[in-house]
């Protein structure tokens, strides 16, 4: 038999694709997450929360919630975190992290950060236009170094297939206040500033704690690092500490007056 | 055996027709048609055996502290009728890389054509120039693919790129090899010669010119399947340069000028009576 189209992505009469659309819906409804670039160091964070399964104990459900993780890479110098389906990302994560080392083997250079990420936009157009199938429901925040400039990028892709660079952005649950706090606090940072960015932009939406948050840097020299809880626990005691201190100073004016 | 047939594919870019399983890019093959023969091991031996003695030419390329230096002869010969003397045996891939040719001349001309294309795409695609390694494992992969089936394809790639000046050697059997100083052809042996005793890194490019342009003259004037115009080309950190194209037979006289003998001085002083 002749192929049939079986197209589930159509257009609607007033030009929406209703199921990229539903998709970006999933994407709102999935964990935060959250991107920073900085001069030297590119830093991604993710919201830990998950609603837990009725009836599994509590302890197998501390375990689990802690063995996976959120933020994977795709090479050496490559990292991509996502909001929305974990199951598609599975799926897309492997596809990504193929192409990366059919890239080295073709071409024998590691691949670009906008390279990979156009492949994966390109992916997720893909299944926007074909018969029988649903778009992914998941954005990704794509970050890591240019092999041969050393210049840092991040990248966001989403389920209609479009991509660009930012200097800092978010996805997921409660992305438009974290990208309103970043429009008004983003500033050009290196090193462990733009791992604090980053964190006060999650804690913005996100119950304070270490075992909530996870994050991981991105330098040339070191490639991927997670942070663990104690570093980010320490680092939310400093951001605290500032908070206070500011918040003290503000007050202390009006006081002499 | 899965063949890579990219090369031969005119990049369609309507993406409905191609779209099959959704897990894969490619289009559906057309099958290669195999010849009808009892023996087709043997008939592709015989095949090669038939295009192997056309290899019949010299080509080198090295190196230097300015950058590579290819160099090439003109001749084209089947059997023992030489078929033209002014061959172009050095490809133009794009404005810094060159190709050189040794082998099937078709089979040269159609895939460094191919790779130009296939650089071109990848400079739009990604916005930076395509690597001399790229390039080079581009070529080999598809000559790879095709190894068995005849093709005769002897080249060097040589370009200069991010990383600087680079030099590949790729044949028809698949194989690639990165170095410094290569010649190929049934004329090589003698080129090496001369050109592993003079090679130096640090020369100027005028000195690295004539080493190529002697190599090439040397290996012209012993090996018969060689010879017609010595061709030497230069590329730079801007590109390629083609620096000269001398006659072989006028470099001999250039290089060994006839001396009149004493006896026929002597003759000619003898007064008529």
């Amino acid at each position: 038999m002749a192929r049939y189209d079986r197209a589930i992505t159509v257009f609607s009469p007033d030009g929406h694709l209703f199921q990229v659309e539903y998709a970006l819906e999933a994407v709102r409804k999935g964990n935060a997450a959250v991107g920073v670039r900085g001069t030297d160091t590119v830093v991604l964070g993710v919201e830990k929360k998950s609603t837990p399964a009725p009836r599994l104990p509590v302890l197998l459900l501390h375990l689990l919630l802690s063995s996976v993780r959120k933020i994977v890479s795709l090479d050496t110098h490559i990292a991509l975190a996502c909001a929305g389906l974990k199951a598609d990302a599975r799926v897309l994560i492997n596809r990504a992290r193929i192409e990366c080392q059919s890239h080295r083997l073709t071409v024998e250079d590691p691949v670009t950060v906008e390279y990979i990420t156009r492949y994966i936009a390109g992916l997720q157009q893909k299944y926007t236009q074909s018969g029988g199938v649903r778009p992914f429901g998941l954005s990704t925040l794509i970050v890591g170094f240019d092999p041969y400039t050393g210049v840092p990028a991040l990248y966001q892709t989403d389920p209609s297939g479009t991509f660009s660079a930012w200097k800092a952005n978010a996805t997921g649950r409660n992305s438009n206040s974290m990208r309103e706090f970043l429009e008004k606090n983003y500033k050009e940072t290196s090193g462990q500033e733009t791992v604090k960015l980053a964190i006060r932009t999650l804690l913005e939406v996100v119950e304070s704690g270490g075992k909530n948050i996870e994050i991981a840097v991105v330098t040339k020299e070191h490639g991927l690092r997670q942070l663990d809880e104690a570093e980010i626990d320490a680092i939310v005691a400093e951001i605290e500490a500032e908070k206070a201190a500011a918040e003290a100073a503000k007050k202390a004016p009006s006081k002499d007056t | 055996m899965k063949l890579d047939l990219s090369g031969l594919q005119s990049f369609p870019s309507i993406p409905g027709s191609a779209v099959d399983d959704l897990g894969e890019d490619l289009f559906a093959a057309p099958s290669f048609q195999l010849p009808a023969c009892s023996d087709f091991d043997g008939f592709q031996k015989d095949a090669i055996q038939m295009v192997k003695p056309a290899k019949g030419t010299t080509t080198l390329a090295f190196i230097f502290k300015e950058g590579v230096i290819v160099a090439a002869d003109s001749r084209a010969s089947m059997g023992g009728y030489i078929s033209s003397q002014s061959v172009k045996k050095i490809i133009e891939i794009n404005p810094y890389m060159l190709g050189t040719m040794a082998g099937g001349a078709a089979d040269c001309q159609f895939w460094h054509r191919n790779l130009g294309i296939k650089c071109r795409l990848h400079e739009l695609a990604n916005k930076r120039r395509i690597s001399v390694t790229g390039a080079s494992k581009l070529l080999a992969n598809i000559l790879y693919s095709y190894r068995g089936m005849g093709l005769s394809v002897g080249t060097m790639i040589a370009g200069w790129d991010e990383k600087g000046p680079g030099l590949y050697y790729v044949d028809s059997e698949g194989g690639r090899l990165k170095g410094t100083r290569f010649s190929v052809g049934s004329g090589s042996p003698y080129a090496y010669g001369v050109l592993d005793s003079g090679y130096r890194f640090d020369m100027t490019v005028e000195e690295a010119a004539e080493l190529a342009r002697r190599a090439i003259y040397h290996a012209t004037f012993r090996d018969g399947a060689s010879g017609g115009v010595a061709s030497v080309y230069h590329v730079g950190p801007d590109g390629w340069n083609k620096l000269s194209g001398d006659d072989v037979g006028e470099l001999h006289y250039k290089y060994y000028p006839v001396a009149p003998t004493p006896v026929e001085q002597e003759m000619t002083d003898a007064p008529a009576a």
